[in-house]
């Protein structure tokens, strides 16, 4: 079911590509490279846990681009996976879909759900540039600027309710403001987010006694440019701790590179916290993307 | 209001139908009034900028790489192909000298004027710097350095895109 899933959309991916690369006035590839972004695991354009303002693929406001993403961080008690596509159009808007694995491994039976109990979850995004640009802007301050929503449906509603959970889904909404430093060769970003999620959403949304309202939380990055093929740095991710299970902010170090427009490769070191009463989930993050 | 005054006389004067007559290759173009203002960016202070460019030796080869590079492109070359190829060198090379503080008065017209009409798009903007990156890296310009001075150029994308 996976590959095939991750077939299709590779397939669609590269009839997007060859829809643009045959209409005269869309124009793919424009962008200079790495300044598209990677993808989050939620699958907007970004960095590995931040979402960014820029719009995902390669295209100016004269085209359309489009990525594939697979994505996965291997932790001491679970392993997360996450997959999908995304699309950004003129360089303004960027549509995504992502769907996450959360296996439980041999946890899942701790926990008391069974071995290799997978939590899943569907992210839909929409991402809109307000104002800016990143990388043009450069005798300014002003960044680029986004505004996003992300829908996130788990539909595990019996666990999540017995967790304390509200809800098995909801809408997450941020601001991101993003800019590139070219003088400095270095690109920072940063976020807020209203929110309701647990573990981004994985484990439902809202709490057990009244913690059901949306609270606002920060994702950032900062990144180096040490080539125009290579971005290191690290990101910063607060999150709500709804049901009491002492959740952890999320951050990580990161190294994406970009074999070509087509092809980037980020690979680092995610620390995930504890994640449902399961201490020091941290480890090796991977993530590939291809796309134009 | 200056400026326009010093036009104003230029155009009574009758201005020479080619504003550089030490330039006898090139072709005319309209009057105008040369400033360094025109080049569109501030420069660099110091020398650190020009000598990490290798002086004019160096300025010289980064525009003539990136030029040569460009009209063999045939995304972007159609661009180029009506326009005067022996001015545009000279100028190019006067604005990279005076930003990156090599101390030239930069002859050219402003950004919004010398890429009027030329219907340049945002991508025929990045493969121009795309060209550029490669003959700085021919030059053996840091990655750094590359990136100081691609920051000066940046915003003129916004004078040099029509569409």
């Amino acid at each position: 079911m996976r590959p095939r899933c991750i077939a299709l959309l590779v397939g669609v991916a590269s009839l997007l590509g060859a829809g643009s690369a045959s209409a005269d006035d869309l124009r793919p590839s424009g962008k200079l490279l790495l300044t598209g972004g990677v993808t989050t695991v939620e699958g907007s354009g970004g960095g590995g846990l931040s979402s960014w303002a820029t719009i995902t693929g390669y295209a100016t406001r004269d085209g359309v681009g489009a990525n594939v993403h697979a994505t996965r961080v291997e932790l001491p008690d679970y392993q997360f996976r996450a997959y999908g596509a995304a699309v950004g159009l003129f360089d303004r808007i960027e549509l995504s879909y992502t769907r996450q694995d959360f296996n439980t491994q041999g946890t899942g039976a701790k926990l008391g759900l069974g071995r290799g109990f997978t939590f899943h979850q569907d992210v839909v995004g929409v991402k809109v540039k307000v104002l800016g640009d990143a990388v043009y802007d450069q005798d300014t301050w002003v960044p680029q600027v986004a505004v996003g929503a992300q829908y996130k449906n788990a539909a595990k509603a019996p666990i999540v309710a017995a967790l304390g959970g509200q809800d098995d889904d909801g809408i997450d909404y941020y601001v991101s403001a993003t800019k590139v430093l070219l003088a400095q060769s270095m690109v920072v970003s940063g976020a807020v987010r209203a929110t309701k999620a647990n573990q981004t959403g994985l484990l439902g949304f809202g709490g057990p006694g009244g913690e059901d309202d949306y609270s606002l939380q920060f994702e950032g990055s900062a990144g180096l440019l040490l080539s125009k093929r290579l971005l290191v740095g690290g990101e910063y991710r607060s999150k709500p701790n709804n049901l009491g299970l002492k959740e952890d902010d999320w951050w990580d170090l990161f190294a994406a590179y970009a074999v070509s427009k087509n092809l980037s490769v980020t690979a680092g070191y995610a620390d995930l916290g504890t994640i449902a009463t399961f201490k020091g989930q941290r480890g090796l993050y991977l993530s590939l993307q291809a796309g134009f | 209001m200056f400026t326009a005054l010093i036009a104003a006389v230029a155009l009574a004067a009758g201005a020479p139908e080619t504003p550089n007559p030490q330039h006898p290759n090139e072709e005319a173009v309209d009057p105008y009034v040369p400033s360094d203002a025109n080049a569109g960016a501030a420069p660099f202070a110091g020398d650190a900028m020009w000598r990490a460019f290798h002086g004019q030796p160096g300025v010289d080869r980064v525009v003539d790489g990136m030029v040569d590079r460009s009209l063999a492109d045939p995304r972007i070359k159609e661009i180029f192909e009506s326009h005067d190829m022996v001015r545009l060198r000279r100028t190019l090379k006067e604005q990279f000298c005076y930003i990156l503080g090599g101390g030239c008065a930069y002859s050219g017209r402003d950004m919004k004027s010398v890429h009027k009409d030329l219907g340049v798009q945002r991508t025929d903007f990045n493969i121009l710097v795309e060209h550029l990156q490669s003959a700085m890296e021919d030059e053996k310009i840091s990655f750094r350095d590359q990136n100081r001075f691609l920051a000066k150029l940046a915003p003129m994308q916004r004078d040099a895109v029509e569409r």
